[in-house]
Order: C-alpha cells, then structure tokens, then sequence
C-alpha cells in the first residue's frame, strides 16, 4: 500500500480489499463468539470484530482514525521514553505505562484493521508541520514541553474516541473496544494532568497549553441534551463542566492534529 | 434538543411512542429474564418499559425491590442513575465528615468528586422524568470512613466499577444519543479512577494499573449482572434484573 493517512478519503478499493480480507479470514466467520468480559487475546478479538461480516467503510474510517491518533500517541511516547534525562525517574514508570498502551493500541487496531490499515504518517512533533521548528520545539528537551503536549494529545483522544462512538454502534464488539480504549485516554490524561499540578479534570475550558484552545473548546458546556444543568443541581458551574468530557468530530480532532502529521493538509 | 427520555417535559405523545417502537423491537430479540435476587414479583413489569410500580412512586422503603429492564434505553439509563445515586451518597458521607489522616489536598479532590457524581445523579434523574427509578437506600457499613486508606479503597473500587459499568453498557443502548451521553460520564470516572489511584500509590504505574487494563491496552467492560453483583453488598433495595441481551 502507499504511504497515505487518514486526511485522505477513504480508498475507492476498499469494499474490494475489505470483501478479499473476509475471504482469507474463511470460516473463522461463521463461528459465534459469546459475550464475556473478560479480556480476549488479540485474534480473538479481531475475528468477533469480524463476526458480524466485513466491516462497512464507516467503521473502517472512523478505525482509521482512531489508528492514526494512536500512531501519533505512541511515537511521541517511545521517542520520549527513549530520550535520556527528559522524564524524571520518579515520574518514568508513568510515562512507561502510557507508552506501553498506546502501544497496545496501536496493535489491537492493526489486527482488527488488517490490509485495511492506513500506514504510520511522518510526525513531526513540535507541532511544524515537518520544519521540525513548530511551536512546541523543545518538546523532548524540556520536560515542562513534553508533558504539556501529552496533556493535550491524551485530552483530545478522549474528545475523539468520544465523538466517534455512535458510529461504531453496529459493530458491538468494536464499541466495546473502542469505549475500552476511551476510558484508558482519559486515565492517561487525568494523570497527565495531575502531573503538570491541575485536577485530574476539565474545569470550564481552561488550560495553559500555548495554542491548544482548539481542544478544549465547548468543554465549558452547562446545558446537556436540552437541560440547563444549573438549573437542577445546587453543584456549582465550575463543576458541572467538569462533569461532562465533551466530545469533538472527527474533523476538528483532524485539524488539532494536522500541524504534528508531516505532508497533511488541514 | 428534546431527548427520548425527557418525558417529564414533553408532554406530546411522539418521543413516548419512538421510546416504545423501540422496546418493542428490542423485546422482540429474545426474552430472556435474570432477575436479582430471588425477587420474582416484579417479573410481570418485563412487558412494560416503565413498571407502574416504580413509575408512580418516587420514595420507596429500603426493603421495596426495583427493576431494572435492560431491554430499553431506558432501562441502561436507570442502571446508571443507581450507580450514580450509589456513587453520590458515598462521596456526600466521606466529606460531610473527612477521615482525619486524609493527606492535604484529598479533601478539596473528594469534594470535587462528590460534586461531580451529584452533578450525574442529578442530571439523570431529571432526563430520566418519570421514567426513574426512585431514591435507593445504601449500607455502607463495611467501610470505616474515619479512615483515609478505608475510603480511598472504596473509592477506588467504585470508580473502576463505574467505568468498567458504562464501558459494557454502550452496547446494550440504541440511540446514539444516550451513548452520548454515556461517553460524556464515563471518561469523567476514569479520571476520577486515574486520580483515586495516584493518591493511593502516587507517580506510579496504578493509575492506569495492569489489574485493570488488560495487554491490549483495554480497560474493564463488565455486563450488568457483574456490576450489580459488586455493588450489591451496598445496595439495600432488592435490584431485579430483566431483559438483557
């Protein structure tokens, strides 16, 4: 396949490449896989998300999606972990563990996705657009920098997993999946942020990242679903807001991303 | 926006009857009924998405069992509203008297919690209307709430439940809305897990810990009956348990 991502449309081919990945899957198909809650290996896993038939181009574009940001995430975790003296060795096995998931993730989604995969775009994670000169060019010498855009990275994975989640609804082994990584993202950020000295979550829209407004947009909500929650609680507004992560389309996560995706055209 | 479940302030007949399209198409799938415990009384409501029982009655006895029939939004969102009211009366006990070896700053991140789950019982008894469940009674007993690890436990524990709750629920709701909604909860107690568990072991790998995230970097969905069963050491009222998948 050639190099491309995910600000690209979704291929032409792929009904063909989907219907030929179902072919080789054969009669792995046809078994039933019972609902449980306990973890399931990787193939399993990929093969009850393929119990329903090959998945519709919905799912593999919004899976896609989610691939990218969690290349994006897991790139910028092995670099900095990798990058002697920027994280503190009290703070390392944090960091470690983040990296492990994203990881993790990155492998769940090549396994459900198969030849359906887009491939890993080039980062560029001083936020340059590939000039390598971007805002954040410190981000792995300077330690304030790095955990400012993990914050920011970790706050709009959970805004993305959450926007996307009525899209995968069916496909419930994939929902499933997709809220079970949702839920991760928001650990990682809650801590993320507990390290940079904030609460674990999102008061008002407020942050002290430089040019990150764009993720924590509409975080400052007060009305939900047609009711103005400040009319039916005592709690006060500060914390209404942060009772409710909101969530971000798929083309304004795109937008906050595309400065760190080198050759991508918001 | 009106919502499906806000019959409390709609008074026109169209989203109740979309309400009922869908549990009838949903009962449709299968009948089968768990019920939990052995309370088999209610088990004639499993036809009506809100059991007149509860439907009228707003205050219940701590003895008086609910239903919880998950054949219907309606029914995954009352699943929620007790987990909330459960979550809520815990956080209202730990601060209205704080453990004094509570470490400074726990306090303030307690209260905040507190506020945050009175904000999600609050805002789903109202989107719920009459459709809710009514106020259920809670036996905390087993925690000692003069003591910070007793409480930070238990914390811990409800917030991961919490989450491991709504992340099997999704699946079980069919309008993308309330999965919405769901989304928009469920993070919020993943922070609260993330935050519980640094207080209890701090800068260290616990608070996205291996026993609870699973090799493929997966946190905890549970069904209903998983859930329920943990916090039924906590929950005095009787919970019956109707038409999962």
């Amino acid at each position: 396949m050639e190099n491309r991502n995910i600000l690209d449309t979704v291929d032409s081919d792929l009904a063909e490449r989907l219907l030929s990945r179902r072919a080789a899957l054969g009669s792995t198909l046809t078994a039933t896989f019972a609902l449980a809650s306990v973890p399931l290996g990787l193939a399993a896993l990929a093969r009850r998300a393929f119990a329903q038939g090959p998945l519709p181009a919905q799912i593999i574009n919004v899976l896609n999606f989610a691939l990218t940001l969690e290349y994006l995430e897991s790139e910028f975790y092995e670099t900095g972990v990798a990058t002697s003296g920027l994280i503190p060795v009290g703070e390392a096995d944090v960091f470690d563990q983040i990296r492990k998931h994203e990881s993790a993730h990155v492998a769940f989604l090549l396994s459900v996705l198969g030849a359906s995969a887009v491939s890993k775009p080039t980062f560029d994670f001083t936020a340059g657009n590939g000039s390598g000169t971007g805002p954040y060019a410190d981000v792995f010498s300077n330690y304030e920098t790095f955990k400012a855009v993990s914050q920011a990275f970790e706050d709009t994975g959970v805004r993305a997993y959450k926007g996307q989640a009525a899209n995968l609804m069916s496909n419930d082994a994939i929902l499933r999946a997709a809220l079970q990584i949702h839920s991760v993202e928001a650990r990682h950020a809650s801590e993320v942020r507990r390290l940079r000295g904030l609460d674990g979550w999102i008061t008002q829209a407020f942050n002290n990242i430089p040019g990150a407004d764009a993720v924590y947009a509409d975080e400052d909500a007060v009305r939900q679903f047609g009711i103005s929650v400040p009319g039916i609680t005592p709690v006060p507004r500060d914390e209404i807001t942060e009772a409710f992560d909101e969530p971000l389309s798929m083309g304004k996560v795109l937008a906050i991303v595309a400065p760190f995706i080198v050759g991508s055209n918001p | 926006m009106t919502t499906p479940l806000q019959t409390h302030t709609d008074s026109g007949g169209n989203e109740g009857s979309r309400d009922r399209r869908d549990f009838l198409r949903m009962a449709g799938l299968g009948g089968l009924a768990l019920v939990l415990p052995a309370a088999l009384a209610n088990c004639a409501d499993s036809t009506s998405p809100m059991p007149p029982s509860t439907r009228l009655s707003r205050t219940i006895g701590p003895n008086d069992a609910v239903t919880l029939d998950f054949s219907s939004d309606i029914g995954v969102a009352n699943y929620a509203y007790a987990l909330e009211q459960l979550e809520a009366r815990f956080y209202n006990i730990v601060t209205d008297n704080p453990a004094s070896d509570l470490l400074a700053g726990e306090l303030a991140i307690l209260n905040d919690i507190r506020a945050h789950e009175s904000v999600h019982r609050d805002f789903l008894r109202v989107y719920l209307g009459a459709a809710a469940i009514p106020k259920l009674t809670f036996d905390f007993s087993s925690v000692d709430f003069t003591s910070r690890a007793s409480v930070l436990a238990t914390s811990r524990v409800f917030e991961d439940l919490g989450v491991a709750a709504y992340n099997g629920a999704g699946e079980l709701l069919t309008d993308p809305q309330n999965l919405l909604l769901a989304g928009k909860i469920v993070s919020v107690e993943a922070r609260h897990a993330a935050a519980i568990r640094d207080l209890i072991d701090p800068r260290s790998r616990f608070f996205a810990g291996d026993d609870v995230i699973d090799a493929n970097g997966l946190d905890r969905a549970f069904d209903p009956l998983t859930v329920l069963a943990a916090a039924d050491p906590y929950i005095v009222n009787p919970i019956n348990v109707v038409g999962l998948p």
